[in-house]
């Protein structure tokens, strides 16, 4: 079997991702929805994930699809801890818009 | 054009178009199932990279794991209404410039960075089958693995501590 | 054994001090008293311990305790050395020190801290122990600053009247520049040679001289020399000690008359192997000595505190000593310092009996005809006077005539000068048994009826002081010289007996008629015109000077104490505002800047999730881009 890349072209993997992790920094940034921010997050996980495979395919290499096991393991335990986080704040606040959370401020 | 060529362009056609109606959409369960979608191509890629064990565990966590946990947490705050008030607009319009700039700055450094002429290699060996993936994953990297459980168990730990309701009075 | 015998004579009376310190005040005063007074008794007894067996085998006794100091070449023990000086110095220091210890028992018993009396009294006999038995200049030098530590307590041991606190600050200062130079020598030494324990110094100075080290061994000389005259109270450096009265008068006998003072003295004979070769700090020894003899004796001429006349006798004596270092005869001038603690110590008791008999009363003008009252006070500071003197054949005389004749052998006009010196001490002596024993009591009526003799424990010590100022001429009299034979081991034979031929004779008999003139001069004065000395305005002229000791301490006032005090007082108004200023306008600045980028930092998440991504961007672009 041959590379696949032959037929496509690395280029248009990364096109691909760096477009899918704009979209997730534009989301982080574009809304006030807690949940849809990690939502971005995992786009812009994913993206890289997407990379590592190309390039794993690329260097006809296994080592790039190990660490997007560990980049899933990752963003399972992120997500499980963020979720958390979002609903204890849910509880004590009653919403979740990010730009309520200023008690940040000095 | 050959055949992989196009499922190539509509995959990643859906991908993009998923990923940002995730964004765009008001509902946050509209977002979680375009996401949903969105995953599922991106599933689609790493079959056609013939990566099939990576495009099962990618469904099963992130789909099946993460998703569900998503919609879970979704319900319980019951935010399945369009009642999201928007940023104002000059942070919207920052928003945008900044996804267009860091697109163009990402696309700029990769047609700057030295071109790829001619085939690609093909080694012809198995690189990604669950064996070989299995024997790299718990010979070389049996640390970092073994690490990984730890950090699961510490992320479940740390979860519910923090999803438990605080008794009164404490 | 003999180690842990000569641990126990060091340690005994810091056995004492921490006693009376730490349970000093739940015991009775006559309790803490004893025990202070006992340790000291321990350590005198195995002084002689020490003294008989070292006459047996003749044999020095040097043992380290510890490893002290080790940097590169240089190697430190924490070491003992009982050799013949050592020894000799332990003994006049515990057993006048016991001596005295018994009269404070009787003297201080009035006094609600008693026990810190004794305290810091055994202290000071630790230390001064410490000093005398050192091995090297560094474990000397504790003992060192430690008298002058215990000095300074007990100088201000009154200490709720601000003018003693002022006396002792004052000796303490003044002792602090003297042991800065005593410092810089032992600095000099350990530099030029790697070592500093006596022991070995002898051969590493002569050997240094022989490759043209002189010059370093001139300086070191220099230095330690000028830490004896803070000490021993030499000029420049004298005018703490007749301050240095204010403390109780045990103190003035133990501390500023017999054992501290003479610390300077014991350690240029330590190391008289390094000033034998530097002839030139010895002439500085000698001539300094002599001067210092001399206007002491000529300040104590009209004195009226008895206390401030013994003071200034003291630091005369002591010039008389340092001219015997000077001319290189260590042995006489240890002599001297043997004999001198013995009556001067008396002396000072006896002082210390008669003000405690007219209840505190130290004004000269308002004493007069005590011989009756007080017999064996006077008695006792009879003999002492006369020894002072250098009237035949008490122990003054003897240790006095070795001086002079050495400086007459030596050099006519230190003679001359030291010889003036000895006929004022024969005058103010008798000047101030005059006023004090003789004629009728000129003190208020109430004093009048009170005056009785001391207890025994006062006029014990006095009676055994008075004895050996007698007879403590008797260890080196010119014929039969056994301290001269004894000290032979340290001063490595080099003085040179005096042959009595006719020189010598004469010499003896000049130095008894100065004393007798002196005497007859005192007593045309005092006895036959009746003279009783002015109140203090009263005094014009020359003498009115002399009174006030030549105004040298008010001649440091100006050149040193004003200088510093105005540029203390610039640095103070002037220069540290302007340093501030300097200092703070870097804060505002920094206060400013940061008040304006606190404003940036307004808790918005949204904010920095821009500012961050923007960040970013900029980075890559840098890293991947621009270049």
């Amino acid at each position: 079997m041959g590379n696949i890349l032959n037929e496509i072209g690395i280029e248009n993997y990364i096109f691909l991702s760096v477009l899918l992790f704009c979209i997730g920094v534009f989301g982080v940034l574009y809304r006030r929805n807690a949940i849809i921010v990690f939502m971005s997050i995992e786009i812009m996980l994913n993206a890289v994930n997407l990379l590592f495979v190309a390039f794993s395919t690329y260097h006809q290499d296994a080592e790039g699809q190990v660490f997007v096991f560990f980049s899933m393991a990752v963003a399972a335990a992120e997500v499980a801890v963020g979720l958390a986080i979002l609903v204890s704040v849910f509880r004590n606040l009653g919403s979740i818009d990010i730009d309520n959370l200023k008690n940040l401020k000095g | 054009m050959s055949p992989i060529l196009i499922t190539f362009y509509f995959l990643a056609a859906i991908t993009l178009a998923t990923a940002f109606l995730t964004i765009y959409s008001k509902n946050p369960i509209h977002s979680a199932i375009y996401l949903i979608i969105c995953f599922f191509s991106i599933g689609g890629h790493y079959l056609l990279f013939n990566a099939q064990f990576l495009a099962i565990v990618h469904i099963i966590v992130y789909a099946g794991a993460i998703m569900v946990l998503m919609l879970f947490t979704i319900m319980l705050m019951n935010l399945n209404k369009e009642d999201e008030v928007h940023k104002p607009r000059i942070t919207r319009l920052g928003a945008i410039v900044v996804f267009v700039v860091m697109s163009i700055v990402l696309v700029t450094i990769f047609i700057n960075s030295k071109t790829i002429v001619g085939e690609y290699d093909t080694s012809g060996e198995d690189f990604q089958s669950i064996k070989k993936l299995g024997n790299v994953l718990l010979n070389e990297y049996m640390v970092p693995f073994e690490y990984a459980s730890v950090l699961l168990l510490v992320a479940m730990i740390g979860t519910v501590l923090l999803s438990k309701k605080e008794k009164p009075g404490k | 054994m003999e180690m842990n015998l000569a641990i126990l004579l060091l340690l005994s009376p810091f056995v004492g001090f921490l006693f009376n310190v730490f349970f000093g005040k739940k015991v009775s005063k006559g309790f803490s008293g004893t025990i202070g007074t006992l340790t000291v008794v321990v350590s005198f007894l195995l002084s002689v311990c020490f003294f008989a067996q070292l006459n047996q085998n003749g044999k020095a006794f040097e043992f380290s305790l510890f490893d002290w100091i080790q940097v590169g070449n240089f190697k430190l023990n924490f070491g003992i050395l009982l050799d013949q000086l050592s020894i000799l110095w332990l003994l006049f220091v515990t057993g006048i020190g016991s001596l005295i210890h018994l009269y404070s028992i009787s003297y201080m018993h009035d006094d609600e801290n008693m026990h810190k009396f004794f305290a810091y009294l055994n202290l000071f006999v630790f230390f001064m122990i410490t000093l005398v038995v050192g091995s090297n200049l560094l474990v000397m030098f504790i003992g060192w600053e430690g008298v002058g530590l215990c000095s300074y307590l007990l100088i201000g041991f009154w200490y709720k009247n601000q003018d003693y606190n002022d006396a002792a600050k004052k000796a303490f200062i003044m002792n602090r520049v003297g042991d800065l130079g005593l410092l810089i020598g032992i600095f000099i030494l350990a530099i030029n040679l790697d070592t500093i324990n006596f022991t070995d110094l002898n051969a590493g100075v002569v050997a240094l001289n022989k490759t043209g080290g002189n010059q370093a061994l001139q300086w070191a000389a220099l230095c330690l020399f000028i830490g004896a005259t803070g000490k021993s109270a030499q000029i420049p450096l004298y005018t703490w000690l007749p301050d240095a009265m204010a403390g109780p008068t045990p103190v003035s006998a133990l501390i500023h008359a017999a054992t501290m003072v003479t610390a300077g003295i014991f350690m240029v004979t330590r190391m008289n192997f390094l000033f034998d070769l530097t002839p030139n700090v010895q002439h500085v020894i000698a001539i300094i000595g002599t001067i210092t003899a001399l206007v002491a004796a000529a300040i104590g001429l009209l004195q009226n505190d008895i206390k401030k006349v013994l003071a200034y006798s003291t630091v005369s004596q002591l010039g008389l000593m340092f001219l015997a270092l000077g001319l290189g005869a260590y042995n006489v001038a240890v002599f001297h310092v043997i004999t001198h603690a013995f009556f001067k110590a008396c002396l000072f008791l006896g002082s210390g009996s008669v003000i405690h008999g007219l209840h505190g009363e130290q004004d000269m003008r308002k004493m007069g005809g005590l011989r009756k009252a007080m017999p064996i006070t006077f008695w006792t500071m009879m003999i002492s006077t006369l020894a002072i003197a250098g009237i035949f054949p008490f122990a003054g005389f003897w240790s006095k005539d070795e001086i002079l004749m050495t400086a007459f052998h030596e050099n006519k006009t230190l003679w001359i000068v030291a010889s003036i010196a000895s006929i004022m001490t024969a005058f103010y002596m008798f000047r101030l048994m005059y006023l004090t024993f003789f004629r009728e009591f000129r003190g208020t009526e109430e004093q009048k009826n009170h005056l009785h003799e001391s207890p025994s424990l006062i006029t014990i010590p006095l009676v055994i002081l008075a004895v050996l100022a007698t007879i403590g001429g008797a260890i080196n009299l010119p014929g039969s010289t056994w301290l001269n034979h004894y000290l032979e081991p340290i001063l490595a034979g080099k003085h040179e007996e005096h042959h009595l031929g006719s020189t010598e004779y004469m010499l003896m008999g000049i130095a008894l008629v100065g004393a007798i003139i002196g005497i007859v001069l005192a007593y045309s004065k005092y006895i036959k015109q009746a003279f009783v000395p002015k109140t203090d305005n009263e005094i014009v002229g020359f003498s009115k000077t002399i009174y006030n000791k030549f105004y040298v301490d008010e001649l440091y006032t100006a050149t040193i104490v004003k200088p510093i005090n105005a540029l203390s007082n610039f640095f103070r108004t002037t220069l540290e505002p302007a340093l501030s200023k300097v200092v703070f306008s870097f804060g505002s600045v920094a206060y400013g800047l940061s008040s304006q980028g606190r404003k940036l930092q307004n808790g918005n998440i949204g904010l920095y999730l821009f500012v961050f991504v923007i960040g970013i961007c900029a980075i890559i672009t840098y890293l991947f881009i621009a270049q």
